[in-house]
């Protein structure tokens, strides 16, 4: 594909302390795709999220936005791209209703009094655009929702805000069978609307069902980022558990390779 | 379901009609769903109303009793408004009784030994507890001091801080003026009827234009029916309660006219109408709901949690000066034990008894003074039936207990029922 990236990351560096988490990693993110973000329990997918929103400070690298060089150094900043996360648990909160999630923290005024009316009609459009007709009502609370709704809802919340960028933690990790095929197809959809979706998963099955490209991270590094219909199943497999499948992925480590991840160990 | 017609909103989303039927259902689905609001708190203050007036007919029917009744709660009701802030955030402020002293010793002070005007003085005594609760908030927030420990060492502080602003004299009288009227003289006639249509009016109109905003954006309304009817509902509460408290209450009328509504009742009501707009319809109040709900959930949406576990410190500690200056006007003087003994524990259970979760996250400020109301009926009518005032602190803990356990049960309820 021809198209340029929204989204680039070059040489991106973190350390927490002496432990280096993420090491020379890239990925680009590209607008109308579904990128799959994957790798093992402590490849650093999450913080190269947190990373990405802005929650952390990048140590090296550089992060390119619609070929301009970007600073993010807090949420704000990254909202204000258009970048909008939507964690796997801690996006709703359970004692408000669908509207007030939605626009938690970024209310409509009217004055000083809330515009309650305005935020109902767009949430109700917003969720209309996205398909989803199964709710009874918009002042539901969150708490009588089923996971899947409440991942849709969450999903709806970063969509509302005209975003460019959505990162999906994990959305389906906690599903059951149904549910997890409703959010894959809003996920499909979203893309299909001209959005970037990065989505974070342990589930090949998910990420071949949606994917355009898959990036998969090993130990801190990429091992590769390729489009999901050049790979197999396994050959993603290899990636994520020993960083490379035949020519793809990271050269054949030294045996000292890991002495940078292990604090006092000899070079 | 069948006889349910559906109703398009403007998204497409699809929902139910709104009937005065199905709204009725909706409403008994969610009180078996175990959303009991103040369900248990009104019912309470209806059946204790009751035991109470067949008991001493005479006496606690009177219009006399029902004013003194608005006198009794005025200062427990303030403080625990500021506590449904506090509690909203699953925090607690143990402080508050004695915070409440300090406050009306500073007010007192002001007034006899600096001779301040009376308005420079009942600001000053509001800042001081606006002050107060920057200082507990910040120590909670920012230091990360638990709350009940924050405010226990507060509680044992401001007991001594009363003892030593009282000083030798250990009582001080505040003078005559506006202050000492506020807990303790009523409205002309004409003024409470004028206070009672402003009042109706004022609800009806904020009733109707909130039905005729969601018309015109074609939301799901409520059916104008239940609208009407809560309107007509509290015209019935104001307009009678009024016609009672504007009755001759003096016992010797020739010497002194004792009739109106009291000045508690506009200064309670102000209180609610302001804490419930601030809460219900601004993005602070807002913003409470979802930290006490969510703390991490807010904070990635960008809330100022810190800053929002401060300022319901601030609020909580300034309506404690309020329901302070109420103390102290009611009894017209400061001593070391205003705000002690049980006026915390009492604010803290009317807002518990009115509904108020201590988990945080749910309630409302009428909740606080539903329960305000109640333990203020169960004093005076336990005292009116003579018992002693031992009884009637047992009788308050049984109470507090059942409605603490009413509360629990419904939490398990909607727990099986997915309502939370």
């Amino acid at each position: 594909m021809a198209a340029k990236p929204l989204l680039e990351l070059r040489g991106i560096d973190k350390s927490f302390g002496p432990v280096r988490v993420l090491h020379d990693v890239s990925l680009s993110v590209y607008p109308g795709e579904v990128t799959a973000l994957v790798g093992d329990n402590g490849a650093g997918k999450s913080t190269l999220v947190k990373c990405i929103s802005g929650i952390y400070p990048i140590d090296a690298g550089t992060v390119t936005f619609e070929g301009r060089e970007v600073a993010v150094h807090s949420p704000r900043d990254a909202a204000e791209l258009g970048i909008e996360v939507v964690y796997q648990d801690l996006a709703l909160c359970d004692n408000l209703d669908i509207v007030q999630n939605m626009f938690l923290g970024r209310e409509i005024r009217r004055g000083i009094a809330l515009d309650e009316p305005a935020m109902e009609r767009l949430a109700g459009e917003t969720l209309a655009s996205l398909s989803v007709r199964s709710v009874n009502s918009l002042r539901q609370l969150v708490s009588s929702l089923s996971g899947g709704e409440r991942q849709t809802v969450a999903i709806a919340k970063a969509v509302l805000w005209n975003s460019r960028i959505v990162i999906l933690d994990e959305p389906t990790a906690a599903l059951g069978v149904a549910q997890t095929t409703h959010v894959l197809e809003l996920v499909r959809r979203l893309a299909d609307n001209g959005l970037s979706v990065v989505l974070i998963s342990h589930n090949m099955n998910d990420v071949f069902a949606v994917a355009d490209r898959i990036a998969a991270l090993y130990l801190g590094r990429t091992a590769a980022q390729v489009r999901a219909s050049d790979v197999t199943h396994a050959q993603v497999v290899e990636l994520i558990t020993i960083g490379r499948s035949g020519n793809l992925g990271l050269p054949p480590e030294a045996p000292n390779d890991f002495a940078d991840l292990l604090p006092g160990a000899p070079r | 379901m069948t006889s349910m017609t559906t109703f398009e909103t403007p998204g497409g989303v699809t929902a139910a009609k709104p009937t005065v039927a199905g709204h009725v259902r909706d409403y008994l689905a969610r009180i078996r769903g175990g959303d009991l609001g103040a369900l248990p708190a009104v019912l309470g203050l209806v059946l204790l109303t009751l035991i109470f007036g067949s008991a001493e007919p005479e006496t606690f029917f009177s219009a006399g009793n029902f004013a003194n009744l608005f006198n009794q709660a005025a200062g427990v009701t303030m403080i625990a408004m500021g506590l449904v802030f506090v509690l909203l955030l699953g925090e607690i402020d143990l402080s508050a009784g004695y915070a409440a002293g300090v406050c009306g010793a500073v007010l007192a002070i002001l007034l006899t030994d600096f001779g301040y005007p009376q308005p420079v003085a009942l600001v000053a005594a509001l800042a001081a507890g606006a002050a107060i609760g920057l200082v507990l908030g910040f120590l909670v927030a920012k230091i990360g001091i638990p709350s009940f420990v924050v405010t226990l060492a507060a509680f044992l502080a401001f007991q001594g801080v009363l003892l030593n602003l009282l000083g030798e004299s250990q009582i001080v009288s505040i003078p005559d003026g506006f202050i000492k009227s506020l807990n303790k003289d009523s409205l002309p006639v004409t003024w409470s009827w004028i206070l009672a249509g402003v009042a109706t009016a004022g609800y009806a109109v904020a009733q109707l234009l909130r039905f005729r905003a969601r018309t015109r954006y074609g939301l799901v309304t409520e059916p104008i029916g239940i609208v009407l009817f809560r309107i007509a509902g509290l015209a019935a509460l104001v307009l009678t309660a009024t016609a009672v408290l504007t009755q001759e209450r003096a016992i010797n009328p020739d010497v002194t006219s004792l009739k109106g509504v009291p000045i508690a009742v506009p200064v309670i009501g102000g209180f609610l109408v302001l804490w419930t707009f601030v809460l219900g319809r601004t993005s602070y109040g807002r913003h409470v709901y979802a930290v006490g709900g969510n703390p991490e959930a807010s904070r990635r949406a960008g809330i100022p949690v810190d800053r929002i576990r401060i300022s319901v410190f601030v609020v909580c500690s300034f309506m404690t000066a309020a329901g302070g200056i109420m103390l102290v006007s009611r009894a017209g003087s400061v001593d070391p034990g205003t705000g002690g003994s049980s006026t915390l524990l009492n604010a803290v259970g009317a807002a518990v008894i009115g509904g108020i979760s201590l988990f945080g996250g749910k309630g409302k400020v009428i909740h606080a003074v539903i329960g305000g109301a109640v333990i203020a009926v169960i004093d005076n009518g336990m005292y009116l039936m003579d018992f002693s005032s031992g009884t009637r602190y047992i009788f308050t803990g049984v109470i507090l207990l059942v409605a603490a356990g009413v509360d629990a049960l419904a939490r398990r309820r909607a727990a099986a029922t997915g309502n939370r």
